[in-house]
């Protein structure tokens, strides 16, 4: 009865994919609404997809090499927003001198949109990986501070009693504690930020870049090849999904027994 | 000697009181309390209404201030929480991240026992409360009341001295309710601890008690004390019993009438 119900859920996402696909098909090569010049059809931008593993024009390198570039840019730029924003939002929850010592810069910082800062970063680095790679890090590590911030807030006093009755240290009770409980929310924070690194990069690749998905994108506009924008779109959304789906089922193996209550 | 031990292990609290100070003014919850267990006595605190006790208890296992009198453990005065005042909670707070068996032995593993050691030390008491072959269920897994026999369980498995218990089965069902009773006077009476326990329900006072202290409704202050020497387990329909639950009843109605 459950797997049943299982299976018509799954059928219900296939129907939402495959009628867009078909209202796209039906659009552009029955109606013909738009030439295929300016707006490929479904089928078009598939070709497109398998050409381009293997065809070099018009931007000088494979979709398999400006994914390779992009995935670069975007995995330095957030292991390294990670590595800096959890402990930060961590820290700035747990120790009250941490976050007054923190917040007001991170207020000052949190409002500014990362593309605002690639201006700047060009100026200091250069194009190269270095201002997108900044960008991304700013990106991940605010999405990081903030939800690794209100996941510690959440512990319950109850829970700290616990460790108090037993004589916890303060470290214990934070990593045996106060971590456990905000696990969900930082593995929503790594979520966020990782959609976050993803799209300030193929921004960041639109604005400078001489390499990677939104530079494929852009050159395909200029080379007037609308079908490889779109495959950089499909490329882009479907990298973004993957990455999603590899965190979710990393959460659900560390933060055991905490889906509900 | 004897006499001694007697006066040293437990809890006194003398003239105990606390008052919160609220943007709205001062809200006095407990009110000139004083009384001290008896070494292995199941001391129950019974009254109605939602404030003071759990503030009571919460004062004596160290979480809260007094902020007139004293309350003393073994003698010293209740600082803050310590391994010898254990705490079983109202709404049960185990670890969700952590087993049967983790939320048990944690106590252990805090004070650095090792893992085998703890382990079985862990065991006995999962099978005490009744969890056997569950020791690798997360809390989800588990209805209200096995949650609270882990709670116990987990108070126990430290050798507290003193076991605070903070109406823990409010939040269960009237059936489950009956049930957790038995099991506590059983598990007791296995394992005899001082217990200071606080509950507005006059079955389960009379079905646990050595001694009820009754109090009275914001501020908590002492409104009388019984000693219950029934046999245990205890009848509920016996003579003594419902005489003795007419009699606090009545003085508790007379009470909210003032």
């Amino acid at each position: 009865m459950l797997k049943k119900k299982k299976w018509g859920y799954t059928l219900a996402s296939l129907v939402s994919v495959v009628t867009v696909l078909a209202a796209w098909y039906i659009c552009i090569n029955v109606l013909h609404l738009k030439a295929e010049t300016v707006f490929p059809g479904p089928i078009t931008v598939a070709k497109t997809f398998f050409q381009k593993l293997y065809t070099k024009a018009p931007d000088g390198a494979t979709l398999l090499v400006h994914l390779a570039s992009s995935l670069k840019v975007a995995l330095l730029g957030y292991a390294l927003g990670v590595v800096f924003g959890v402990p930060v939002g961590i820290m700035m929850a747990w120790n009250k001198w941490v976050d007054r010592f923190v917040r007001p810069l991170f207020d000052l910082i949190r409002p500014v949109p990362g593309l605002a800062w690639i201006p700047m970063f060009i100026l200091l680095f250069g194009i190269g990986i270095m201002p997108k790679a900044a960008v991304i890090f700013l990106s991940t590590a605010v999405a990081c501070i903030v939800n690794c911030y209100t996941g510690i807030r959440q512990t319950r006093q109850e829970h700290l009693w616990v460790g108090d009755v037993f004589g916890a240290s303060d470290a214990q009770k934070l990593f045996r504690i106060a971590i456990p409980t905000a696990l969900p929310m930082i593995f929503t924070g790594l979520r966020v930020a990782m959609g976050a690194a993803w799209m300030a990069l193929v921004a960041a690749e639109l604005l400078a870049a001489s390499e990677g998905l939104g530079y494929m994108i852009q050159q395909g506009r200029y080379s007037s090849k609308p079908a490889l924008v779109f495959v950089g779109m499909l490329m882009i959304g479907l990298v973004g999904l993957a990455m999603d789906v590899v965190l979710h089922w990393l959460e659900k193996k560390v933060a055991k027994g905490m889906n509900a209550e | 000697m004897e006499q001694e031990r007697k006066m040293k292990a437990g809890i006194e609290c003398i003239n105990a009181g606390k008052v919160f100070v609220t943007p709205e003014g001062e809200h006095e919850v407990v009110r000139n309390l004083s009384f001290a267990t008896k070494e292995n006595e199941f001391l129950v605190l019974f009254g109605p209404g939602q404030c003071g006790k759990t503030t009571i208890i919460n004062m004596i296992a160290g979480f809260e201030d007094v902020t007139s009198g004293r309350i003393l453990a073994d003698g010293k005065k209740v600082e803050k929480p310590e391994p010898s005042r254990g705490v079983v909670f109202q709404n049960i707070a185990l670890f969700p991240w952590m087993t049967t068996m983790g939320n048990v032995e944690y106590g252990l593993k805090i004070r650095g026992v090792k893992k085998e050691q703890r382990r079985a030390e862990a065991q006995k008491y999962i099978d005490l409360v009744g969890l056997s072959g569950f020791e690798n269920s997360f809390p989800v897994q588990l209805s209200g009341g096995m949650k609270q026999r882990v709670g116990i369980a987990r108070a126990y498995c430290n050798e507290p001295e003193v076991m605070l218990m903070d109406e823990p089965f409010g939040a269960l069902d009237a059936q489950t309710r009956y049930l957790m009773q038995e099991e506590l006077q059983r598990i007791w009476s296995a394992e005899k601890r001082t217990v200071i326990f606080v509950t507005n329900n006059i079955e389960e006072a009379l079905y646990l008690a050595d001694r009820i202290i009754v109090l009275t409704n914001c501020p908590a202050t002492i409104k009388k004390e019984y000693v219950i020497d029934l046999p245990r387990p205890r009848n509920l329909v016996s003579e003594e019993f419902l005489a003795l639950r007419r009699e606090i009843t009545g003085i508790l109605d007379s009470s909210q009438e003032d």
